[in-house]
């Protein structure tokens, strides 16, 4: 198990640091009886055996990870210098793919895992409180949009929200603009899909906080009401700090999904609006070109942010372990 | 249940029915919509004149006689080979699930009744796999995968989305064994049997609940996956998901877009019946990690 975790990881920082290996070029002079005259050629021979000798290719350290593409260090240097106040220094980031790709991935982060956790909340909530005999079909429709294919349910939606389809349809006659359009703007395919994250993602959630009311100590919530505690008293001082490690753990889940945002990109055909790490990565290996180097740099990126993200989570069950023991 | 203190009052009760009837609309809608919409030409789905045309299949009445029409269907399963497409997604699923039940349950019984403490290690793993794009994995095996000519075919992909599941398998499967007592083994031992005996005459009939939630999410890892799928098989072994994003991807003539639907409904309708017979193994399974994690 390890040699599978450990290995590709491995693979990946070691591509990462090699580039193709330039042709070989053979000068040669050919000379007349008047004048010599020099010819370039690329040394077909020498280029492949060079190849084969090492197949990974040339070693250039980090340079990938600060050519345009990626970090681009020197680009941001650049542009730093030359602007003059903060947003001319944001758009001219905006302009270089890996910010471009981070700067969605932390709106989608931060917008749809709040909002996930509140819709989830209310619709256990609601749940909670109406006919048992309900539950189960509630449940059952509710599970559909966790349960599905990202690219599948992404793409649903999508068809759905084409300015022929029936949602665009209506947005057009809400607007009253008939060439309104969710494809040619970039706000509004950031808002499809963050509207797309909370709708595949909400479920989950209610699940979670459903199972966590039906654990709720009934004589705390008796107590409260006996004590005079208004309706949204009791859910904002009993049913919300009980539910409070719950939030913590769908947090925790959400946060690592959402980072790795995907599926929707494609489904969506967002590329030109919205990017993503995992997107640049799927860019670089798919095509004609399999770019194997920069593919590599933005995995051993993102391997980085995953274990940013992950520190203090680590940390706390590390702390929570050491207690048990 | 709920004495009459505790009841709600009138209007709470209809603002939240109402609630949850619009977000039963939000959740069910997409897919009843998709479904009418796979058996109408492309004109009724995708409609410019009139949206009304999509329920009433207008278009698809002049073309083919009558509303409802399987053309999408049958380019797809037909003209396409989809078929071929849906039977490598079963396979890969199967042996998916069968490997990593396989080791999963032998792993976590030993890694269960070992008394050095594996639980957080299993649990880092678990997470780490969890967080980690499965792309940035794919981009490693990749170029080893070329260079020993293995790339495209069905079992190294099986042997990547099994690496990719397994800590996760394992780490659940360990904690549903931590909950059958120690007792169990140790009262079979006693009777005479061996280690191996008592996990096969008397761990194995009381641990199916655990194994059919983990094989459920195995199952659904390996027939969602996208990126693994889409970047280590080759054209003629691609399972469904990215067959559908083929779909799309390759020549827009008129009605491709309708195979594409055809087949989205198509990939739906296992996971549908899924979600029918299994709700409460797939509810139990998301809790569980939720209330030990």
């Amino acid at each position: 198990m390890l040699l599978f975790i450990a290995t590709p990881i491995v693979s990946v920082t070691v591509q990462s640091m090699f580039t193709p290996h330039e042709a070989v070029f053979l000068t040669v002079e050919t000379c007349t009886p008047f004048k010599c005259t020099e010819e370039t050629t690329i040394d077909q021979e020498a280029t492949a055996a060079l190849r084969a000798e090492q197949p990974l290719g040339r070693f250039v350290g980090l340079d990938i990870y600060l050519d345009r593409g990626h970090l681009a260090i020197s680009e941001v240097g650049e542009a730093w210098a030359s602007s003059q106040n903060w947003t001319e220094f944001l758009a001219s980031l905006s302009n270089l793919p890996f910010y471009r790709a981070m700067s969605f991935t932390l709106v989608f982060i931060f917008t749809v895992t709040p909002m996930v956790i509140v819709l989830g909340l209310l619709i256990a909530l609601a749940v909670n409180s109406i006919y048992a005999r309900l539950r189960g079909v509630v449940i059952f429709f509710s599970l559909l949009p966790f349960v599905i294919t990202p690219l599948i349910g992404a793409l649903v939606l999508y068809w759905m929200i084409d300015s022929r389809g029936i949602l665009g349809n209506l947005l057009q006659w809400m607007a009253g603009d008939p060439s309104l359009s969710l494809k040619a703007s970039t706000g509004l395919m950031w808002v499809s899909l963050i509207v797309y994250g909370i709708w595949h993602a909400a479920p989950f959630a209610f699940v979670i906080f459903y199972a966590g009311l039906q654990t709720l100590p009934q004589d705390q919530m008796e107590a409260a009401q006996i004590d005079g505690a208004s309706r949204l008293q009791r859910v904002r001082y009993v049913i919300l700090p009980h539910l409070m490690p719950l939030v913590m753990f769908v947090t925790l889940i959400q946060l690592m999904d959402n980072f790795r945002v995907f599926e929707p990109i494609i489904g969506f055909n967002a590329e030109a609006h919205a990017t993503s790490l995992s997107w640049a990565i799927f860019n670089d290996l798919g095509g004609e070109t399999r770019q194997f180097s920069s593919a590599a740099a933005t995995s051993v990126i993102t391997i980085i942010g995953v274990a940013i993200l992950l520190t203090p989570v680590l940390i706390r069950t590390w702390r929570d372990f050491r207690r048990k023991v | 249940m709920a004495s009459r203190a505790q009841s709600l009052p009138k209007g709470l009760r209809i603002a939240l029915t109402s609630f949850i009837v619009i977000w039963l609309i939000m959740a069910a809608f997409p897919f009843i919509w998709t479904l009418w919409g796979s058996f109408k030409v492309e004109l009724d789905f995708f409609s410019i004149a009139d949206w009304t045309n999509a329920i009433t299949g207008a278009r698809t009445e002049e073309t083919h006689g009558s509303p409802f029409t399987g053309a999408g269907y049958h380019g797809a399963w037909v003209e396409e080979g989809f078929l071929r497409n849906v039977i490598n997604t079963f396979i890969v699923c199967f042996f998916v699930v069968l490997t990593s039940l396989t080791i999963g349950t032998l792993g976590g019984y030993a890694l269960s009744r070992s008394g050095y403490r594996y639980t957080f290690w299993l649990l880092i793993a678990a997470l780490i796999f969890r967080a980690m794009p499965p792309i940035t994995l794919v981009a490693g095996y990749m170029l080893p995968f070329f260079q020993w000519n293995v790339w495209g075919i069905l079992p190294t992909t099986i042997i990547v989305l099994v690496a990719i599941n397994q800590p996760f398998t394992l780490w659940m499967l360990h904690s549903f064994f931590q909950n059958i007592p120690k007792e169990l083994d140790e009262s079979a031992k006693v009777d005479g049997c061996t280690q191996f005996q008592a996990f096969r005459h008397v761990i194995i009939p009381v641990m199916w609940p655990g194994v059919i939630t983990t094989g459920l999410f195995s199952f659904l890892l390996a027939y969602n996956d996208f990126a693994v799928t889409a970047m280590l098989l080759a054209e003629e072994n691609r399972t469904m998901v990215p067959q559908v994003a083929a779909f799309l991807g390759s020549t827009y003539t008129e009605g491709n877009v309708m195979f594409a639907v055809a087949s989205v409904v198509s990939a739906t309708v296992p996971l549908f019946i899924l979600v029918m017979v299994f709700q409460r193994q797939i509810v139990s399974g998301l809790t569980a990690g939720a209330v030990k994690g």
